[in-house]
């Protein structure tokens, strides 16, 4: 007589089974298939939206910048715009232009650092090193533009903090030639490389209903035929100056998201290409006040991986009462336990990879290490001490294996 | 007449008691206060027959004596429409809007946790986004809450050996 299958629960996580960040699914499984998931986030939650308030505005552009290690620029322009609103500031049209500029730059390497994650998950290491290996020159090339590879600090109250040379301009152009070309050789394996259609097809699904319903965001959302683009639908920056295609896709699948972000790729080489041909002449920035006075501002920011929404509130000060950050991760959390559900369990680090996801971004703070710590929870400084006497009482000591990793001129 | 024109007059419209109560920001950007007692009504409109279709974020706010919670709905045409529904702090009783926005668990838990409000209606599910140990009753976004930094050390590590 044929039995139903048992039901067996299994944790995954913490420790991300794709991406070196932390959250846990716990999956009920059939055999290999999953059929029910649930996620616990909030491990990485670090109170910026509390430490915000107590920082003025200046300060959280920095702060906001590290929301995401990846998507910095978006979390600070999504924020600034929300305060030069607030504020009644006319950004000078030749920073908004800038703005466009960097955030285009930084799609291309969170792309680009997605394929690469992509191709490792379905053990295609060749696609990793090569695509992480074209990533540097945008990488290389935003450390030239702002002096960083990642938190560009590139935005400030009224404006931008850096303008763009001639000949920076010409290596603008020429690395978006290069990475163009490389974008096409990829392009072709997605179109040509049975193994990797054949890997991906039919993995993760969410129809265009599930989608809408869940409230999918960015590739994620596009790959499953949504076309919802803040760039284009709520432009800002110079958005609403330039021509471009909202990518979609109707596989529906982790092929359709891959195909999206490729050809989103070449849609951001256009981009770039007008935004350095219509750049306006012209201030950067404007004078803005230390104080910003009573409002509210919705602002949205169409990130690499998705939406980003800010909402922030002044209250006449020079710090913000309220800022709420919205990262495209927690909007597809719900998307995700669709997709993973009646699929193979080894499918689950592509399918969850395969939203992007930053959990960075969609946590942001730390636990309460108070008055109500349980016993036998200690601090860092008592656990390192701890540490160190632990070892000690067995003969292993480290103040002197330091010493002698010490260099001859530190003895 | 704008888009944004045309979504307060349909509003006051339906429901008089909006009257000014909103308020058009600048193009796509729309603000309305909603009384608690009509909310439900309201938001199953803006839901339902409106086009709000896209629930960007939830918004939860310490007022001093009362919790408010602001939905920020979007339309396909770009429009935010940010509606906001306040609450007494000693009854921050609020129903949950999962029944139309799926995603809007993550928001609604994250109000639960980090201000204490009281969403009715919350499918049963893990906490968002505070650890599993935190201390009930501390709500880290309220306005009066300090995070404890200096807590004294328990008795037993001080007794641990200074190493260095």
């Amino acid at each position: 007589m044929p039995t139903r299958p048992r039901r067996v629960q299994i944790p995954v996580g913490p420790q991300h089974p794709a991406l070196k960040e932390p959250e846990c699914f716990l999956l009920t499984l059939e055999g290999e298939i999953i059929r029910e998931s649930g996620v616990r986030l909030g491990y990485n939650h670090r109170g910026i939206e509390k430490a915000a308030e107590s920082r003025t505005y200046i300060q959280d552009i920095y702060l906001m910048e590290r929301v995401c290690g990846i998507c910095s620029h978006a979390h600070a322009t999504c924020f600034i715009q929300a305060v030069e609103e607030i504020a009644g500031l006319e950004v000078p049209k030749r920073a908004q232009y800038l703005r466009t500029l960097i955030a285009e730059l930084e799609r291309i390497h969170s792309h680009f650092l997605w394929l690469g994650v992509a191709g490792h998950e379905v053990g295609f290491d060749t696609l990793l090193m090569y695509t992480w290996r074209d990533r540097e020159v945008v990488m290389d090339l935003l450390a030239a533009l702002t002096g960083n590879r990642v938190n560009y600090s590139m935005n400030t109250l009224g404006g931008v903090r850096r303008d763009i040379t001639a000949d920076q301009k010409r290596d603008i152009l020429e690395a978006v030639d290069k990475l163009e070309e490389r974008t096409e050789y990829y392009v072709g394996i997605a179109r040509d490389e049975t193994t990797l259609i054949q890997r991906l097809s039919g993995v993760g699904k969410l129809s265009k209903e599930d989608a809408v319903r869940l409230g999918a965001v960015g590739p994620t959302g596009r790959a499953s035929g949504v076309p919802r683009d803040a760039r284009r639908d709520d432009p800002y920056a110079a958005y609403a100056d330039v021509e471009f295609d909202v990518v979609t896709s109707d596989h529906c699948d982790v092929y359709g998201r891959t195909v999206v972000r490729l050809l989103e790729l070449k849609q951001s080489y256009r981009i770039i290409r007008q935004v350095l041909e219509r750049m306006p002449e012209g201030p950067i920035a404007v004078k803005a006040p230390r104080k910003v006075p009573a409002g509210e501002a919705v602002s949205r920011y169409e990130a690499p991986r998705g939406e980003d929404v800010h909402y922030v509130r002044a209250n006449g000060t020079d710090k913000p009462e309220r800022v709420k950050v919205r990262a495209p991760t927690l909007a597809n959390v719900q998307a995700v336990g669709h997709m993973l559900k009646d699929g193979h369990l080894a499918d689950m680090p592509i399918v969850i990879a395969a939203i992007d996801p930053c959990f960075s971004c969609t946590d942001r703070m730390v636990s309460l290490a108070g008055s109500d710590r349980p016993p036998g929870v200690l601090t860092w400084d008592a656990l390192r001490r701890h540490g160190i006497a632990w070892y000690r009482e067995r003969g292993i000591d480290f103040a002197d294996l330091s010493s002698r990793l010490a260099r001859p001129e530190e003895r | 007449m704008t888009r944004e024109q045309c979504i307060e007059q349909d509003l006051t419209g339906t429901f008089p008691f909006l009257e000014g109560a909103v308020r058009i920001q600048r193009p796509r950007r729309m603000f309305v206060d909603v009384p608690r007692e009509h909310f439900g009504a309201v938001f199953e409109y803006l839901a339902r027959e409106s086009g709000f279709t896209i629930l960007c974020a939830i918004t939860g706010l310490d007022q001093g004596g009362m919790l408010a919670a602001l939905y920020h709905l979007a339309q396909e045409t770009g429009i935010v429409l940010t509606v906001t529904v306040a609450v007494p702090k000693e009854a921050p009783v609020l129903p949950t809007v999962t029944g139309y926005f799926p995603a809007a668990d993550a928001y609604e838990r994250e109000m639960v946790d980090l201000l204490g409000m009281d969403v009715v209606g919350l499918p049963p599910g893990p906490r968002y986004p505070l650890p599993d140990d935190w201390p009930a009753g501390e709500y880290p976004l309220r306005k009066d809450w300090r995070s404890p930094e200096e807590a004294p050390l328990p008795e037993a590590e001080k007794e641990l050996p200074d190493a260095d």
